[in-house]
């Protein structure tokens, strides 16, 4: 069982780069900040590094954060340009039973980061989700569609802070 | 010549669709499998039929008001889907508890592991054609609905566990009863074993069926009965105690591979069998210790926790239940995540389908015991 900082101080050693890793606390929670090139080498390591062994993700979650630039649009509702969407990750392992949180946050405009189902395999679904309710690209995942959505839904993602309903989906209305 | 009509059949690919509406996938799950005659090669399972937009409706509502929804998640366990997302806001709040409401939650919380998995069990029964017990689970669980109705008037979804407290106090017969329950309950699971456990057929459809080996198991984040029947034992109520789970003197069941091969579907299901009477143990000692006290004196006026996020977890009868909520300040969330553990359970499915026969996903699916409630949110 290793503590934050060593975990900290192992993956900084060990990736090197202006900004790559740090740390923040976001109420009491220690968050490690990876940039997104970088979540894949990330997890690896840390999921097969002896002493760390990383062997399960609980949960990925994507988020809009809601910090970019608000407009507000004629019939009340919001666009928002610029600002970030993040993904965190839950990991945990069960062997040596200790948990950490990662956080990848990508730009609004161009939401790409890389998947990691190649390390955990749950990451799988939770990453189709994070892609059909906010939008993030997942580089290199074997099968990146809708999952809760239909398939063929063309409206945009629901969770994202400035969604707005479609008028029409196959033909049928959808405001009620 | 029949012969020569043997000679040049050829057995094709077929596409096969199971579900949605199909009594054993549980709910509306499609399951879309790649067939060589009986036998599969791939599988997919297409959710998100019940889609109800659960955490885009928490981002409009505050906190107390999310609680009626999150009973809908898996509505086979709301109360201890309510145990989870209290804890999360507890957390977030950083609020004591008075010990009677810690008590009062993990006595309807176990009460309702034991009425989730009596519904697993016979209904995982009936999928594989075994109607009777599926008759003796259910009129058990329906005492079990009788004590929550008498202490908070719903029977299914109840809204009574609040951020802070309980909706209000257990009724003055509440613990007598429960009490003159275990009692009936106990030789009820000896019944069940005699019926069901232990039964040739049932051996025959379950055992060496639907293998989660452990590495596949801990990679995909299985959880629950289900990880512990592949033998490993983890349980949040032992590994990570969340609430007073630590005063209790309780085993984790795991499987052992009894009828057949360490992690098959008859292990997923024994494990179930043998966390009931784990359940009915810590059921004793918390009407034995339970203090008198005020249970709405923590409840606060207004929930406005600080800017921050919190993850909480919780043991569901189907696995980890956990609330990921992120706070911007304010009286409504800002995010809140569900980590489903009937979702993450469902998502190894395809690895463990192909090789298997078309009636064994029914029992697959059964001996994961999926709510479609808490996988499509």
């Amino acid at each position: 069982m290793k503590s934050f900082e060593e975990i900290l101080e192992l993956l900084k050693s060990n990736f090197s780069g202006e900004n790559d890793i740090s740390s923040s606390k976001e109420g009491t929670e220690d968050i490690i900040n990876v940039s997104p090139s970088l979540i894949k080498e990330v997890s690896k390591f840390l999921a097969s590094t002896e002493g760390l062994e990383f062997d399960s993700l609980i949960l990925l979650s994507g988020v809009d954060d809601e910090n970019g630039e608000k407009v507000k649009q004629e019939d009340e509702s919001i666009d928002i340009t610029g600002g970030t969407l993040s993904v965190y990750y839950h990991i945990e392992s069960v062997k040596l039973v200790h948990k950490l949180i990662l956080k990848v946050s990508v730009e609004r405009e161009n939401p790409v980061t890389t998947s990691v189902s190649s390390v955990w395999g749950c990451a799988n679904w939770h990453e189709r989700e994070a892609f059909d309710m906010i939008g993030i690209i997942f580089n290199e995942h074997p099968d990146l569609k809708r999952i809760l959505m239909p398939y063929d839904w063309e409206g945009g993602y629901p969770l994202r802070k400035d969604y707005r309903n479609p008028e029409f989906y196959n033909g049928m209305k959808v405001p009620y | 010549m029949s012969n020569t009509i043997t000679k040049n059949l050829k057995t094709d690919e077929m596409i096969l669709n199971m579900g949605p509406q199909h009594p054993s996938t549980h709910g509306v799950l499609r399951v879309e499998l790649k067939l060589d005659g009986e036998k599969i090669i791939e599988a997919e399972p297409h959710i998100g039929y019940l889609h109800r937009c659960f955490e885009k409706h928490c981002e409009a509502l505050t906190y107390p008001q999310i609680i009626p929804y999150v009973d809908r998640l898996d509505y086979l366990a709301s109360m201890n889907n309510e145990f989870g997302f209290v804890l999360a806001v507890e957390k977030l709040l950083k609020i004591e508890i008075p010990e009677r409401v810690e008590y009062i939650r993990v006595i309807t919380g176990e009460l309702q592991r034991i009425a989730s998995h009596l519904v697993a069990l016979g209904t995982f029964g009936l999928d594989v054609g075994a109607f009777t017990p599926f008759l003796f689970t259910f009129r058990d669980r329906e005492k079990i609905l009788n004590l929550f109705e008498i202490t908070c008037g719903a029977r299914l979804l109840y809204n009574y566990h609040w951020v802070g407290g309980v909706s209000h106090d257990l009724h003055p017969d509440f613990l007598r009863l429960t009490k003159e329950f275990i009692d009936y309950f106990r030789p009820k699971v000896e019944e069940l074993n005699g019926l069901l456990s232990y039964n040739k057929i049932f051996i025959e459809r379950t055992a060496n069926i639907g293998v989660i080996p452990v590495d596949v198991a801990i990679n995909y984040g299985v959880s629950g009965p289900s990880l512990r029947g592949s033998g490993i034992k983890w349980d949040i109520r032992k590994n990570d105690p969340y609430s007073i789970y630590n005063k209790f003197d309780f085993d984790i069941p795991v499987g052992q591979g009894l009828a057949g091969t360490l992690g098959d579907c008859w292990d997923r299901y024994f494990v179930r069998v043998l966390e009931i009477e784990q359940s009915l143990r810590i059921l004793e000692q918390a009407i034995a210790q339970i203090p008198e006290g005020d249970v709405t004196s923590a409840i606060p006026k207004r929930v406005k926790p600080n800017e921050g996020i919190s993850y909480a977890r919780v043991e569901n009868p189907k696995g980890e239940l956990g609330f990921f909520i992120v706070s911007k300040g304010g009286v409504q969330p800002m995010r809140v995540k569900v980590r489903a553990p009937s979702f993450v359970n469902l998502s190894v499915f395809p690895e463990i389908a192909p090789g298997h026969m078309v009636s064994d996903v029914v029992a697959i699916l059964g001996s994961l015991d999926i709510v479609l409630g808490e996988i499509d949110r």
